[in-house]
Formats: C-alpha cells, structure tokens, sequence
C-alpha cells in the first residue's frame, strides 16, 4: 500500500466519518439498549445452563389463571370460542388425591424434557431441544402431521385448528402447525423470566421460581435442595425441566 | 400347466367407464374436503387438541396395512415358489402400490400442511418412526415397482425372484413400522407395546388378501374371463388362517394388558364400556370381532359354501369392514381414554379436558377423505389392468392347476 495514500484524507472525509462515529456512537445504546446483559444472537446457545421452572403446589392458588392469561398475552394467543380446537399452552387443574383427599391446583405446560418424546417422533425435525433445555417446534418446517402430540405424556401441545391472528413478531404461529410453550424463549435469551412466573410472582403467591437448573446458586436449584421436587410421569425417565412440590 | 397369457383388459364397456366415473366422483369428493379442511382449518372436522388423528387416519393406516397384505400372493409366489400363484403375482403389486397410494393421499392430504409435503422429502429425523415410514413408504414403491416390471418384462424374468424376495422383506419392515408408529408411543395406555408391529403384520395378512380376492373376484366376473375354484378355494382358507391369526393377537394384545394393574382402567374402557367407552366397545365387539372376525370366519369354512363367490366376497367385506372397525378402536379408541398424568390422582378441574374420555363424532369431510383414498386406489388398479396385462387371460381350473380337485 502506498504510504502516501494512507495519510491522505482529505477534510470532507474527515468530517464525514467523525459525524458518521458520533452519530453511531449517540444512538447505538438506544437500539443494543436490550442486549447489554443478553446472549448476542449470534452465539449458539451451550448446554451450561438447563433452564427450568419449579411450581409449588401449596402456594399456587385454586382459582388463580393468573399464570394463563399471562401467558396467552403474551404469546399472543386468542380464543377462537371453541375449546376443544383453541390453543392452549398452559392451563390450570386441580387434583385430588384418590387415598388421601389431598387437594392441590397446579398449572400444567411444555415440561421441557431432557429426552423429549416429542423430538424423538418428529419426522422432521421441527420438535427440537435447545442444549439449554427448552424444547420448541420450528413452525417453519412443521408439517402439521400431529404425531408429536400423540406422544407427548402431559398434552401440552396444540394444533392451530384455524387462522392465527395476533401473531407477536418474536412468536412465529400459523395455521396447521402445532405450538406449545417455549418458556419464552425470547424474554429467556434476553436474560428475562417467563410471563407465567412473572405473574404468578406479581399476584403475590410466589408459586413459581424460574432459573438455571445448572446453576447450585440459583434460587431453584437451592429450592430443589432444599425441599425437592417431583417431576409428572416420573417413572417414564424423561426428566423434566419443569418439577413440582406438594404432588 | 398350460401356458398362461398376461392379457389388458378391454377397458371400453360402460360399465368399465361409469365405474370410473364413479370413483372419480368419490376423489372429487375427497378433493373438495380437503380444500374446504385446509381453507377454514382442521376446527371443521371432528379432530381437536384431544383426537389429534381422526377418521381420515383410520382409513389411510388401514390402507397402508392392507396394502403390504396385498403383496401375499406376490410373496407366496416367488419366495415360497407356489407355481399355482405365479399368474397372479403381478396383480397382487398391482393391488399392493394402489392401496399404498390411496393410504398415503389421505395422510398428506390430511396434513395441516400438505403444501409441505417437500419439507418431509427433504428433512428427517432418524429416530422418528414416522420418518422412517416415509423412508419405508417411498421405497415400497420402487422395489414393487421393479418386481412387477421383472415380472412382465421378458428380458428380465430371471430376476423376478430376486426382487420379490427383496419386496417380502420390506413389506415386512414397512408393516412393521406401521404398527411402531402406535407401539412406540410410550404414554398413551393403549399403545406403548412392541406387539403393536407384528400385530399390525398379521392385520396386513387378513386385510390385504381380503381386498386382493375382491379385487380378483370381480375383475373376473365383469371382464367375463374364466377363474377356477382351484385358485380361489386356496386363497380363501389362507385368508380364513390369517383372520383367525389376526383374533389370536388381539387376544394376547387384550390378556396381556389385564395381566397389567395400570392397564386395568384402559381395558375395562375397550372390553367393558366403562367409565365412557360404550362406543369403543360396542365397535370392538360388534364391528370388529363379530361383524368383522367371527361371522368371516365362519362364512370361510362353513360346510357347503366352498366354491360360493357370493358367500366368499361378502366375508372379504366383512374382514374389510372388520380391519376398519379395528383402526377404529385402536387409533381413536387409544387417544379417547384420557392420558394418566397425574397417577393417583383424581383431576377434579381442567380447562383442558384432562382425566376426561374425549369425545369424537367425524364430520363428513373426513368420511370423503378417506372414501377418496379408497377411490384413488382402485382407479389405479382399474386403469392398470387396461394398460398392462396384469390379469392371465384365463385361470380356469384347468389352466391353473390342473390336478386341483374339486371340493
């Protein structure tokens, strides 16, 4: 390179650099406001966290939906009025216990398996664990075929039965695809807590601790040492990334 | 044995044409479901979040079983060397990639998106079952598809035996895989049992024979060519075997279930009618075991009805109805008995139908899909037997085999 050359800038380009570094500099926080602590989207995520969520029966409040309606908020899912083909991504069931009349309420979705049966069946590959745990479906190449909530043990899937409206930028859904809760994956890699936790802590019952499983220190993991936890289906080996107390 | 000629059939009658148009009224049909399911969404149908497969899935899996079943004579043919089944060997791939297509139609078309069916060609899961049906499926065709051209090629006859070991094979892997798709759904109390392959093996058997005789039986008796009893008498105690076969399994699959405690609920649901299932075993029952097995059955061996094609065609349909009765109860009888979650637990509440039996009523657009793939597959069998000479000419007694005695 000719040496001559590298020292030769003229003053408009000068001016027209610095104003072009200052400008990026002024703004640039603006738009990376969001992603100062969070995972950059280009980074693959790694398998040194397991994200999970512990729900605590005695706290979780029969009644409350709390939970829900964040959710569905959230991720942008409406009622079409028709139950049976809506989609639900996490729901609220009270149980007893058939020897000793126990009641507990509990909420029930995607329990994030570490050995989905969901991923294991999909012929294409659009059921996938992230290594951090979270199982989701690529609503690009899901061909709407059903076989995955054939083999998921907790129904925690839907089908989109008819047109998705309200469709969030971050929550691609469409109809003929099947959808399920992706611990909100979007607020999650953004070093966010899900909507369901979140409003279950807001509503004051405290019900649910979301965090690293990985993670000895984290609230849940101390949580788990502390008092343990059960997972649904125990015995079919999944391990869950979901685990309940008081069931 | 005299020499046999392969001969197409004329193919220009009315009769030939108005069964055409016929049938292609019943796609039409199946068309127009499907565009109506996938314009509004799958909420027009009688499928939710709890019957995920419906009646479009009843007929397609019953399709795809008969279809391996409809390669027995193939098989018998030229594996098992049986001479007196040679001529017939190359109907019976025929019947067998028809069937296949009729299945498979449904089962894309049923598809929330079968405008993606490129997306299955192209992406696959290894571990998945289903993507290794599809593998299963695809290759069903080219290896039956050479078989049959092995066999109607003169040049390359020598091989035929080849290719039709290599079709027995896969036609076992293919119904095999079938049946895991089922026995591999480790959560569901009516699946969840490696039985689930062979049993839908020995399904295939009793159904695809069924369809290939009625197919057999009416080819000849509308085109006016001669068939013997020799060959059809054969055919029909090998289907009364694999009905009896198909009995025998059901029987283990239901005994080994009430030996199991956890099973007790599911069986008492299927076998009794409890706790919600009265359809599920008024089908088993009634539809299955005595419309479709037993009444078969005793058409097939009763004294004095031997070489009656009327008696014989209406015991294939009962098997046929049988097989579907059968779907029936496994795939949406499996899915309608409620997933134990919450073991020990009684759901005193959900928004989501849990511990509940689901209901399921299947709409009209279902019925078409599923009448359609049925429609595709015998429009093929009736357009190949104009285009090849997959029927022999003649299979009276005294061609087929002439030292058959009379019964």
């Amino acid at each position: 390179m000719n040496k001559t050359e590298t020292v030769n800038i003229s003053r408009r380009s000068f001016v027209e650099k610095s104003a072009t570094a200052a400008a990026a500099l002024t703004i640039a926080p603006g738009i990376f406001l969001n992603q100062v602590h969070a995972k950059p989207a280009a980074e693959a995520v790694t398998d040194a966290k397991r994200w999970g969520i512990l729900v605590d029966t005695a706290k979780c409040a029969s009644g409350c939906t709390s939970c829900v309606t964040a959710c569905h908020e959230e991720n942008g899912i409406a009622s079409h009025g028709r139950p049976l083909t809506d989609q639900q991504w996490i729901r609220k069931v009270k149980l007893k216990d058939k020897q000793t009349n126990h009641v507990v309420s509990l909420p029930v979705m995607c329990q994030h398996c570490e050995k989905p049966p969901c991923v294991d069946v999909c012929p294409t590959g659009a059921s996938f664990k992230r290594d951090d745990g979270i199982v989701l479906v690529d609503r690009h190449i899901c061909i709407g075929c059903r076989y995955c909530m054939m083999a998921c043990p907790y129904k925690a899937r839907s089908f989109a039965h008819e047109a998705v409206d309200n469709v969030v930028d971050y929550q691609p859904r469409g109809k003929g695809t099947v959808e399920s809760c992706t611990m909100c994956v979007h607020r999650v890699d953004e070093d966010g807590t899900p909507a369901c936790v979140e409003a279950c802590t807001e509503a004051e019952h405290g019900a649910m601790i979301f965090g690293d499983l990985k993670d000895p220190e984290s609230a849940i993991s101390k949580e788990l040492v502390k008092h343990g936890g059960t997972q649904l289906r125990a015995d079919l080996g999944l391990n869950t990334g979901v685990r309940y107390r008081g069931i | 044995m005299k020499k046999i000629h392969l001969q197409p059939i004329d193919g220009n009658s009315t009769g030939y044409l108005g069964l055409l148009a016929i049938l292609g009224a019943f796609v039409l049909g199946a068309l127009g479901s499907t565009y109506y399911m996938e314009h509004n969404g799958h909420w027009v149908t009688g499928m939710d979040n709890q019957i995920v497969w419906g009646m479009p899935h009843v007929f397609a899996v019953f399709l795809i079983v008969a279809a391996s079943g409809a390669l027995n004579v193939a098989s018998i043919s030229s594996v098992f060397q049986k001479k007196i089944y040679k001529p017939l060997a190359p109907l019976s791939t025929l019947v067998a990639l028809a069937l296949l297509m009729g299945g498979l139609m449904i089962l894309v078309l049923d598809l929330g998106r079968p405008d993606r069916l490129i997306v299955a060609m192209t992406y696959y899961n290894f571990k998945s079952i289903f993507a290794w049906n599809m593998i299963l499926y695809n290759g069903f065709f080219v290896i039956v598809g050479i078989y049959a051209w092995f066999m109607l090629d003169r040049t390359m006859k020598q091989y035929s035996r080849y290719a039709g070991i290599a079709a027995f094979v896969w036609r076992l892997a293919l119904t095999t895989g079938t049946g895991s798709i089922f026995g591999f759904l480790v959560a569901r109390t009516g699946y969840d049992m490696a039985m689930m392959a062979p049993m839908f093996v020995i399904m295939s058997f009793s159904f695809g024979l069924a369809i290939f005789l009625l197919v057999l039986m009416a080819s000849y008796n509308w085109t006016g060519r001669e068939l013997g009893d020799a060959v059809v008498n054969r055919l029909r105690k090998l289907l009364g075997i694999f009905a009896m076969a198909v009995l025998y399994f059901v029987f283990v699959y239901h005994i080994s279930n009430l030996y199991a405690t956890e099973h007790h609920g599911f069986e008492a649901f299927m076998l009794l009618g409890e706790n919600g299932g009265e359809t599920y075993s008024n089908i088993f029952w009634i539809g299955q075991i005595l419309i479709g097995s037993l009444i078969p059955i005793a058409m097939i061996y009763a004294p004095g009805v031997a070489n009656c094609r009327k008696t014989l065609a209406m015991a294939c349909l009962l098997i046929v109805f049988g097989g579907l009765a059968q779907m029936y109860t496994i795939i949406i009888g499996g899915q309608a008995y409620p997933l134990d979650i919450f073991p020990g637990m009684e759901v005193l509440e959900s928004t989501f139908n849990d511990g509940l039996v689901s209901q399921y009523s299947a709409s009209l657009p279902e019925y078409l899909l599923g009448l359609g793939g049925f429609a595709v597959s015998l429009i093929v069998i009736a357009l190949g037997v104009k285009v090849l000479g997959f029927l022999p000419e003649s299979l009276a007694d005294s061609v087929a085999d002439p030292h058959a005695k009379a019964e």
